[in-house]
């Protein structure tokens, strides 16, 4: 046999958690007793919880490629290798049951892939597999061929925006930062990703930190830094040893360090971890982080590409914008304002979760339509109920409703509904979700998160969540829709940073288009979803109890009575509304209203 | 210079001046409250928010650089109702007893409150509640009444070159506090104290007298080293309350712990009061007047001079004189006695 076998195992920090090394080490073993010439198993996919391609749930995704063909199966464990080895690989017979269905092919053929194409082709701790798909030819032309003022041309005439949160255009914000005197100046990759449930940029730097390197020495020698640090989460610690083999390898093959490619130009990587507070991903906080400082946000003017890190010209880009770089230098910047919409260029990474078929981590272009991301990639609502509401942009974002289904979702799109983009979170919701709650949630986080640097992020916020928390438990009064968005107003235009400044982002949205829900709150004290457990009422429906006697076992405070094959009842004072005997009804009885 | 508009009144400043700076010039009064022209600008209370011109929401006027052709507003329902509402927070996490708190009378949020006018807050709900730790003989804290403007630890950090406290936690349960969240051990220079803004801060030695009513203020230099800070004594009755100092001196209102906090000598049975000499030998000192004692000492000197020679005597002068004493003492022994035996403690 001489075939070339590949078997790409998903061993992102989601693919090793699903039992990816396992599975690896599974197929080592079958290799070496049976013995498959030629055979290469690869490390391969990055994506946590998501596999090698972004298909979340689906882990552990392995790719069994002979010759010039290509399978996928997935939730593959151990004990399948020993069937797949025998059978795909020696009899050359794929395993029908396990292979991927349709729907994996719908996810990926609707997307548009700039940064995630590579993720889960190439091995990320490899230079040479890098390089082998045209890794650092960008960095060499612009060395090369390029001035610095040119590179600030494409990138500007790209029309590529900032990933990272506010969307500021990339190319200018360089050459505000060129445009001053300094006898240094510094790039910054921010990557904190601080955004519950978002991973984009950790999968990014797990899958191809090369590119993330080679964006930065493109835009370190734009603006003229020889010295750029990597700001990134400890909480990522495979993200992080990936970059330092990264930095090894292209410190060695000369792509950074002294006289880079061969021309006069220096430059220094540092990674610089960070002790996971999400507004350390606030530029201003992650300059002071860096100098040792507490991370605290600095008012703003002036901007850090005037005086940033230790006060010199500095810029900062999120890991996802620094990605994008090689691409457009190397297939040019009319190729990226093809991709996209009017004013936003380009794909996206999302991750979308929620209450959704396919979670996962998707790229889209510009402007796609919210209803195509949830129905053709998304495969819609799960369990088919009701769509009710997307969340996008994370904890600064807002809550758009079923009214905005055909929304293009870029930056302009999304501000126009009283959302962000963000860093691309995106939290499908449904009829049972309670958006009252929604927002307790979000701010909740950003309560915890503020840094009280500045009084009304610092105490607005707390003030916010403990309405939201009394609306919930049906102490809310008919003053405090008022007082609600008032307050969330004022913390959002009198805040220091872009926390406090997004943070009411939540309850103003869902106040704007779920008032009714907020109402039903208060003046009916009933929670709509069935969420708010304080609003609810438990009471067993005499003509379905069949008197066995589960909900009464499993009450823990005893507030169920009753005999044997008669119908029992609830005592609504001793009940505490854990739902335990909705859990345990097998026969519908008992509801909750 | 920089010519700019403020609330359409023209003004120039120099190149690196703050909006808040060239407003102030034209006497705009603009709140602040963790503000302090000694310090660096900080943009934390919020309060000192205006208008410009070409921004898209209120900015800061304290951190925002004054440039060429701004144009700004510093009044205007919208800023007002921000700044009130900031006001309205910090008071809906303060504890309301300004009638027994030792900064009544000399605390900025007293004042904003009274500004604003707000009585209450339409913003109750959980209150911080920290645990006092406080064994240090000088700095009282009382940290429910911190509304976190950074001052002290900006002094203790700018001025003092210290460090002795920073922040902790986050949000809500954010807090200044000695590293670890231990007794405060350091200088004990007070500055922190001075700055201030409520009542979260006070000196421990201040206890027991009046705030404001029945206090006398005293202008007076601080005498115990050369530097001679201009210090302002608060006295009750004959006793010492506290001691502060004017910002508009040399000392620039700073002060270390002898002049803040060493005052209570003023009153103790064991200070001299006159100078004593021992008339016999084997006797006790006994008091005497200023003429007799310098009398006593010139003649001694002389003495000694003229037996053993000058060189037989020699001056050490103490760091509390100030240049001109200095140069008077030095003076007095080489023109005078004519010895070249002189010295200054702080050599030392
Ligand atoms: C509270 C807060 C958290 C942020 N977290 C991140 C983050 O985790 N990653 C990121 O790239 N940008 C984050 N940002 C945005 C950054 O401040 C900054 O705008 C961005 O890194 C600029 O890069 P870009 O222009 O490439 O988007 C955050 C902003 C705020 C206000
Ligand atoms: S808005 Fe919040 S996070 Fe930002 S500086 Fe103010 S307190 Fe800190
Ligand atoms: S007393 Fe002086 S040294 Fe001590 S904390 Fe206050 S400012 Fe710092």
């Amino acid at each position: 046999m001489s075939r070339k076998i590949t078997v790409n195992v998903c061993m992102g920090t989601g693919g090793i958690a699903a039992g990816g090394s396992t599975v690896m080490e599974a197929f080592r073993q079958e290799f070496a007793e049976v013995g498959v010439d030629n055979a290469r198993v690869v490390e391969k996919c990055r994506l946590h919880k998501v596999g090698c391609r972004g298909f979340c749930a689906r882990d552990v995704l392995v790719d069994i490629a002979i010759d010039d063909q290509s399978w996928t199966y997935q939730y593959v464990d151990e004990k399948m290798v020993k069937r797949l080895v025998a059978e795909h690989i020696l009899d050359n017979k794929p395993v029908e049951q396990w292979l991927v269905g349709d729907d994996y092919h719908t996810f990926h053929d609707n997307q548009e892939k700039i940064i995630l194409g590579v993720l889960g082709h190439i091995d990320p701790e490899s230079i040479d597999e890098y390089i082998g798909i045209g890794g650092y030819k960008a960095a060499e032309k612009v060395l090369a061929t390029m001035t610095p003022q040119d590179t600030i041309e494409e990138i500007k005439r790209s029309g590529l925006r900032g990933r990272g949160g506010a969307g500021f255009p990339t190319g200018l914000k360089w050459s505000f930062c060129a445009a001053n005197q300094a006898d240094r100046r510094y790039i910054i990759c921010n990557a904190d990703e601080g955004d519950p449930g978002a991973f984009m940029d950790r999968s990014v730097i797990e899958g191809n930190p090369h590119a993330v390197i080679e964006g930065m020495i493109i835009g370190a020698y734009a603006i003229g830094a020889d010295t750029g640090y990597i700001y990134i989460r400890a909480e990522y610690p495979l993200a992080v040893q990936r970059l330092k083999i990264a930095l090894a390898a292209a410190k060695e093959r000369g792509f950074l360090g002294k006289g880079i490619c061969g021309s006069s130009f220096d430059l220094d990587l540092k990674i610089k971890l960070g002790a996971g507070a999400f507004v350390c991903g606030e530029e201003t906080a992650l300059i002071a982080s860096i100098e040792g400082e507490r991370g605290m946000p600095r008012a703003k003017p002036p901007f850090p590409a005037n005086k940033g890190l230790w006060g010199k010209p500095t810029i900062i880009n999120n890991v996802e914008t620094l990605a994008n770089i090689p691409p457009i230098i190397n297939r040019g910047a009319e190729w990226f304002t093809s991709i996209g919409s009017e004013k936003s260029k380009g794909t996206k990474v999302i991750a979308l979760t929620g209450k959704i078929r396919n979670t996962g981590l998707i790229e889209i272009p510009m402007g796609m339509p919210l209803k195509k991301i949830i129905y053709d990639i998304g495969g819609g609502i799960e369990g088919d109920r009701l769509f009710k509401a997307v969340q996008t942009g994370g904890p600064s974002g807002g809550c758009i409703p079923q009214q905005h289904i055909d929304l293009p979702v870029d930056y302009e799109g999304l501000k126009s509904v009283g959302s962000m983009m963000g860093s691309g979170g995106m939290v499908v919701l449904d009829e049972t979700d309670c958006m009252v709650n929604i927002a307790k949630f979000f701010l909740t986080f950003t309560q915890e998160e503020s840094c009280g640097k500045c009084v009304p992020c610092r105490i607005g916020t707390k003030r916010l969540l403990e309405i939201l928390t009394r609306i919930t438990e049906g102490e809310g009064k008919p003053s405090d829709l008022d007082l609600l968005q008032e307050l969330a107003e004022d913390v959002r235009d009198a805040s220091l940073c872009g926390l406090g400044m997004s943070a009411p982002n939540p309850v103003l949205s869902t106040l704007k288009y779920f008032r009714h829900e907020y109402e039903a709150h208060i003046f009916q004290k009933k929670c709509p979803a069935k969420v708010c457990s304080k609003l609810l009422t438990f009471y067993i429906r005499p003509d379905h109890c069949v008197g066995c006697g589960a909900c009464k076992k499993a009450c823990a405070v005893k507030a169920i009575s009753g005999e044997l094959k008669q119908v029992h009842q609830v005592d609504q004072a001793l009940c505490i509304k854990c739902g335990s005997c909705f859990d345990a009804c097998k026969f519908n009885a008992v509801i909750k209203e | 210079m920089i010519s700019l508009t403020i609330d359409n009144q023209p003004v120039e400043v120099e190149a690196g001046a703050t909006v808040l700076e060239a407003a102030r010039k034209l006497r705009i009064d603009i709140p602040t409250l963790c503000h302090d022209s000694r310090l660096k600008p900080h943009g934390a209370c919020r309060l000192c928010i205006v208008e410009i011109a070409g921004m898209p929401k209120p900015v800061t006027s304290c951190t925002t650089p004054a440039t060429e052709k701004m144009v700004v507003t510093t009044q205007s329902a919208h800023l007002n109702r921000l700044r009130k509402t900031t006001v309205e927070l910090l008071l809906s996490d303060h504890p309301n007893d300004c009638m027994i708190c030792i900064g009544s009378g000399d605390c900025k949020l007293q004042e904003l409150a009274y500004r604003f006018n707000l009585r209450g807050s339409r913003f109750r709900g959980k209150m911080r509640a920290h645990d006092r730790i406080d064994e240090n003989p000088f700095v009282q804290r009382d940290q429910n009444k911190c509304v976190l403007c950074g001052l002290c630890v900006r002094v203790c950090e700018e001025i003092q070159g210290v460090g002795a406290i920073g922040y902790a936690n986050r949000g809500f349960e954010s807090k200044i506090t000695p590293p670890f969240e231990k007794e405060l051990s350091c200088e004990f220079c007070g500055q922190c104290i001075a700055v201030c803004p409520t009542g979260a801060l006070s000196g421990k030695l201040w206890v027991g007298y009046p705030r404001q009513q029945g206090l006398e203020k005293t202008e007076t230099t601080c005498s115990y080293c050369g530097c001679g800070c201009n210090l302002t004594l608060h006295t009750y009755g004959k006793s010492i309350a506290k001691v502060t100092s004017r910002q508009d001196n040399h000392n620039r209102g700073w002060l270390c712990v002898k002049g803040r906090f060493g005052y209570e000598f003023v009153t103790s049975n064991e200070r001299l009061t006159t100078p004593l000499i021992r008339r016999q030998k084997g006797g006790s000192l006994e008091p005497a007047s200023w003429e007799e004692a310098l009398d006593l000492v010139a003649s001694r000197l002389l003495d000694i001079k003229s037996k053993h020679g000058p060189d037989a005597v020699g001056g050490l002068a103490s760091a509390r004189c100030t240049n001109e004493e200095g140069y008077l003492f030095q003076k007095m022994f080489r023109a005078g006695i004519g010895t070249n035996n002189v010295d200054h403690c702080a050599r030392y």
